[in-house]
C-alpha cells in the first residue's frame, strides 16, 4: 500500500496549498476570458457577423481551448497519467466529476425530458443526484483510502485472484463502452447542428477533440479540461434560463420563482384541454386512429382497396376534360406510389402510425398535466387504480436503478482516486453534488419555463405568422419538430406541432427570442458536455485494458512507460470503435444511456458494498453475483426491450415482471447480486487473513496497513 | 494485526451514522414519492411532491453528504485517525 506520511506531510500539505493557489488564479482569469469572449461575439453578432460564423467560432474556440490544456498537461509519469498526481483539489475535483457526470443525456435530453413527461421525470433528478448519497456513505473514502488506480483494481485486491478481476473488467468495458458510443452520437448530433456538417462528419470532429486531450494527458488532461467544460456547460445551461425567466417573471433568479409559473401552466393546461378548436384536432386525429384500426383488422383487403381507389383517383384526374392541375395529377401519382408495396409493411407502417394517432388524440398532445404525480386515478376506476400503480411503481424503480447505477459508474468512481486524501475524498462528494445541483435545479425550472412560453406564444397563432424556429427546426429533420393544419383552421392548435424532447434545449434561445450567440453558447455547452463525458468514459475502458488486464494479469513486471504508452495506444483503438459504433446510429440512444446504469448498478454495487462492509464476503461469491447480476439484468432487458428483442431475434411475448420498464432492469439486477454474494459467501472459506487486514486497511484512515 | 477496540468503536459508530443517514435518504426518496399524489398541497406555487422532486430532496442530499464529511472530519480526529495520507 503506497501511504507516505510523517515528516513529509507538512511539506506536503504547504505544496498542496501553494499548488492550489495557482489554480485558482488560473481558474479566475479563465473564467474571465470565457465571458469577455462571450460578450465580444455577442458584440459582433449585433455588428452584423453571420449567424453560421458564430456557430463555428465557438465550436472551434472550445475545441482549441480543450487541445491547448491536453496539450499542456501532456504526461508520461503514471501517477499522473492514471489519477492526475493525486493532488486534485476538493473543489475543482468536484467540478470535474460534475462535468464527467454531465453527459449529453443531462444537458440536452434532461430538460425535453421534463417538458414532455412532467412529474415523471423528476425521476431522472431525483435519482442522478440521490445516487451521490450512497457514493459519499458507502464508497468514496473507502476507494480513496485503498488508493490504487481503478475499480477493478479494487474487486481483484479485495477478493483476490484473477477471477473477479476479470469480471470487473468486462462489465466495466460493458458500461463505459454503452455509455461512450451515447455521448459520441451527441456529439456527432451538435456538431453537425452547429457547423452544418454532415453527422458522421461531425462525429469525427468532435473525436478529434476527445483524443488530444486525453490521448496526450491522461487523467491529468481530462480532469482540467473537465474543470474548463464544467465553467463552458453550466454558463450555457443558465444564461438562456435566465433570460426566459426574466421575460416571463421579471426575477432572474428561475429556481426560486417557476413554482408560480407551474401554477399558470397548470391553468393554461385545464382551458387547452377543453378549448373547442383543440377537441376538434383530437377528434381528427381519434378518426384517423379508428381508420387505421379497421384497416388494421384485415390489412391484405385495405391495402387493395386503396390500391384501387388511388389508380381511380389517378385516373380521373388524367382523364381528358378532367378537373385536375398538373400540380393534382403529380400528387396523386406520388400518392399511389407511396403505398406500402406489400401486407407485412404496410401493417407495420399502420400500427406506428395508429401509436402516433393515439398519443396525438389525447388532451395536451398526449403529455400528462406538468405538475400531476404519475397518470391515472387511486379512485377511480379499475383501470385508472391499475395505471396509477404502475405509473408510481415505475417512478419508484426507475430512481432505484439510476441512483445504484449512479454509485457504480467505474468513471465517477474513479474520481475519487484523484484526490490527496481520504478527507478530500469526502469534501470533494459535497462539491460535485454542489456543481451538479446547479443543472439540477435548474433543468425543472426550464422545462416549465419553456412550457409557458409555447402554450402562450406559439399555441393559438395563425399559421402564417408562427416564428422563424419553427420553420428552420422542421427543415433540419421533420421528426425533430412539425406542424400541420388538422383541422384547417389556420390557427396553430397544441396537438397540431409535434416537438421532440432533444430540440427543446438547443431550441430553447430560439424559442425565447434570444440572440444567436445564446444558441451558439447553448450549443458549445453541450458539446462540453458531450466531449467531459466521452473523455472520463474512454479513460475508464483504456485502463481496465491496460491497467487491469495487460500489467495486472498478463505482465506484471511492464515498465511504467510501456503501460502508459499501451493505454493511450487502447485509447485510440476503443475511441475509433467507439465511434464507428455511433456512426452507425444505434436505434435508441437514451436507452443506451440508462441500459449502462442498469448494469453498473447490478454488476458493482453489491460486490463493491460487501467488500467494504462485510468481511466475510469471499471471491468467488463477489465473481458469481457480479455475474449473475449482470445476467439477470441483460436477460431483462433483451427480453422486453423492443430494439434490443429485434437485434436477438426474442419473438416470444413481452413478459413484464411485475409491469416494471426495461429502463429498469437494474432493479432485478441489484438484489439477486446482493443475494448470490451474501449466500454463496456462507457456504465457501472464509477469505485469508490477507483480505482481513486489507479490509482493515480501508475502513480506518489512519491505518497504515503494515 | 487485528483490529484494536478503539478502531472497533470507531466502526461503530461510523455505520450507526451510515444507517442513520440511509433511512433519511430511504423517507426522503421514496416514501415522499410515493405518496406524492396525496401530498400536492400548495408550496410556494409548486405541488410539494413537485418541488420535493425538483429541489427539496436534492437539497435533503447535499445536507446528508456535507454532515457526514463534517461528522466523519470530527470523528477521525477524536480518534486520531487523521492522517495526511497521499
Amino acid at each position: 500500500m503506497v501511504d507516505r506520511a510523517g515528516p513529509l506531510a507538512a511539506d506536503t500539505a504547504h505544496a498542496q496549498a501553494a499548488f492550489k493557489r495557482d489554480v485558482d488564479r488560473v481558474f479566475l482569469r479563465f473564467v474571465a476570458g470565457f465571458l469577455a469572449f462571450v460578450l465580444l461575439l455577442a458584440g459582433l453578432e449585433q455588428m452584423g457577423l453571420p449567424r453560421h460564423w458564430v456557430g463555428s467560432i465557438f465550436l472551434l474556440a472550445t475545441m482549441g481551448l480543450y487541445a491547448t490544456i491536453g496539450i499542456l498537461s501532456r504526461t508520461h509519469d503514471a501517477v499522473e497519467y492514471y489519477v492526475a498526481g493525486r493532488r486534485v483539489p476538493a473543489i475543482y475535483n468536484g467540478m470535474a466529476t460534475g462535468a464527467d457526470w454531465m453527459s449529453a443525456a443531462s444537458f440536452i435530453g434532461l430538460g425535453g425530458t421534463l417538458y414532455i413527461t412532467g412529474y415523471g421525470g423528476l425521476a431522472f433528478i431525483m435519482g442522478w443526484t440521490g445516487g451521490y448519497c450512497l457514493v459519499a456513505l458507502f464508497l468514496a473514502p473507502y476507494l480513496r483510502k485503498f488508493g490504487q488506480f481503478t475499480v477493478p483494481d479494487f474487486l481483484g485486491e479485495r477478493y483476490g485472484g484473477n477471477l473477479p478481476r476479470l469480471v470487473g473488467i468486462g462489465a466495466a468495458i460493458l458500461c463505459s463502452f454503452t455509455y461512450v458510443v451515447a455521448q459520441i452520437s451527441g456529439v456527432g448530433l451538435i456538431t453537425s447542428h452547429l457547423t452544418g456538417v454532415q453527422f458522421e462528419l461531425g462525429i469525427f470532429l468532435g473525436l478529434g477533440g476527445i483524443l488530444v486531450c486525453s490521448f496526450l494527458g491522461g487523467m491529468r488532461a481530462v480532469t482540467w479540461t473537465q474543470v474548463a467544460q464544467y465553467v463552458i456547460l453550466i454558463v450555457a445551461y443558465l444564461v438562456p434560463v435566465v433570460w426566459l425567466s426574466v421575460k416571463q417573471t421579471g426575477i432572474p433568479v428561475p429556481q426560486l420563482v417557476y413554482g408560480y409559473q407551474l401554477q399558470k401552466v397548470t391553468a393554461l393546461e385545464g382551458q387547452l384541454q377543453e378549448d373547442p378548436a383543440e377537441r376538434a384536432v383530437r377528434a381528427v386525429f381519434q378518426q384517423r386512429s379508428d381508420d387505421l384500426a379497421r384497416k388494421l383488422a384485415d390489412p391484405a383487403t385495405a391495402l387493395a382497396a386503396e390500391r384501387v381507389a388511388a389508380k381511380l383517383r389517378l385516373d380521373r384526374l388524367k382523364a381528358v376534360g378532367g378537373s385536375g392541375s398538373a400540380a393534382d395529377v403529380a400528387a396523386a401519382e406520388k400518392a399511389l406510389s407511396a403505398l406500402p408495396a406489400d401486407v407485412e409493411t404496410a401493417r407495420e407502417i399502420w400500427v406506428r402510425a395508429k401509436a402516433a394517432a393515439d398519443t396525438k388524440s389525447l388532451a395536451l398532445n398526449g403529455m400528462a398535466p406538468h405538475a400531476q404525480a404519475f397518470s391515472g386515478d387511486p379512485s377511480g376506476s379499475a383501470a385508472a387504480q391499475d395505471s396509477y400503480d404502475i405509473a408510481r411503481r415505475n417512478f419508484l424503480a426507475l430512481i432505484f436503478c439510476l441512483m445504484v447505477g449512479t454509485a457504480a459508474l467505474p468513471h465517477i468512481l474513479m474520481r475519487y482516486y484523484t484526490v490527496p486524501s481520504v478527507r478530500e475524498a469526502r469534501a470533494s462528494v459535497s462539491w460535485s453534488l454542489l456543481f451538479i445541483f446547479l443543472l439540477y435545479f435548474t433543468a425543472p425550472a426550464l422545462a416549465v419555463l419553456v412550457k409557458f412560453e409555447i402554450f402562450t406564444l406559439v399555441v393559438g397563432t395563425p399559421f402564417d405568422q408562427l416564428p422563424e424556429w419553427i420553420t428552420s427546426w422542421s427543415k433540419v429533420d421533420p421528426s425533430l419538430l412539425s406542424v400541420t393544419d388538422v383541422n384547417k383552421d389556420g390557427i396553430l392548435q397544441l396537438n397540431e406541432m409535434s416537438i421532440s424532447g432533444d430540440i427543446v434545449v438547443l431550441a430553447m434561445p430560439e424559442i425565447g427570442g434570444m440572440p444567436y450567440v445564446v444558441s451558439g453558447l447553448v450549443a458549445a455547452g453541450g458539446l462540453a458536455a458531450a466531449l467531459s463525458t466521452a473523455d472520463g468514459l474512454l479513460l475508464t475502458v483504456a485502463n481496465a485494458l491496460s491497467h487491469d488486464l495487460y500489467y495486472k494479469m498478463i505482465d506484471p513486471n511492464a515498465s511504467t512507460a510501456r503501460r502508459v504508452a499501451l493505454s493511450k495506444m487502447l485509447l485510440l483503438v476503443v475511441a475509433l470503435a467507439a465511434s464507428y459504433v455511433a456512426s452507425q446510429r444505434p436505434a435508441d440512444i437514451l436507452f443506451l444511456v440508462s441500459a449502462a446504469f442498469s448494469f453498473a448498478g447490478a454488476a458493482f454495487f453489491p460486490a463493491l458494498v460487501l467488500g467494504i462492509f462485510w468481511r466475510r464476503a469471499t471471491g468467488v461469491a463477489a465473481s458469481l453475483g457480479m455475474v449473475a447480476g449482470l445476467c439477470t439484468t441483460a436477460f431483462y432487458m433483451v427480453t422486453t426491450q423492443p430494439w434490443l428483442r429485434g437485434i436477438f431475434g426474442v419473438t416470444a411475448p413481452v413478459q413484464l415482471w411485475w409491469d416494471i420498464q426495461p429502463i429498469s432492469a437494474g432493479l432485478f439486477g441489484v438484489p439477486v447480486g446482493f443475494a448470490v454474494i451474501v449466500l454463496v459467501s456462507l457456504v465457501t472459506r472464509r477469505p485469508e487473513p490477507r483480505i482481513d487486514q486489507l479490509v482493515t486497511f480501508i475502513r480506518y484512515p489512519g491505518d497504515r496497513g503494515d | 494485526m487485528g483490529v484494536t477496540s478503539r478502531q472497533r468503536s470507531y466502526w461503530r459508530k461510523n455505520q450507526r451514522v451510515i444507517a442513520g443517514l440511509l433511512a433519511i435518504w430511504f423517507v426522503i426518496t421514496f416514501v415522499v414519492s410515493y405518496f406524492a399524489r396525496e401530498l400536492s398541497f400548495n408550496f410556494f406555487g409548486w405541488p410539494f411532491s413537485f418541488w420535493m422532486g425538483a429541489q427539496g430532496a436534492l437539497l435533503v442530499y447535499g445536507a446528508i453528504i456535507w454532515w457526514y464529511a463534517r461528522y466523519m472530519d470530527k470523528l477521525d480526529a477524536q480518534y486520531e485517525m487523521q492522517v495526511d495520507d497521499d
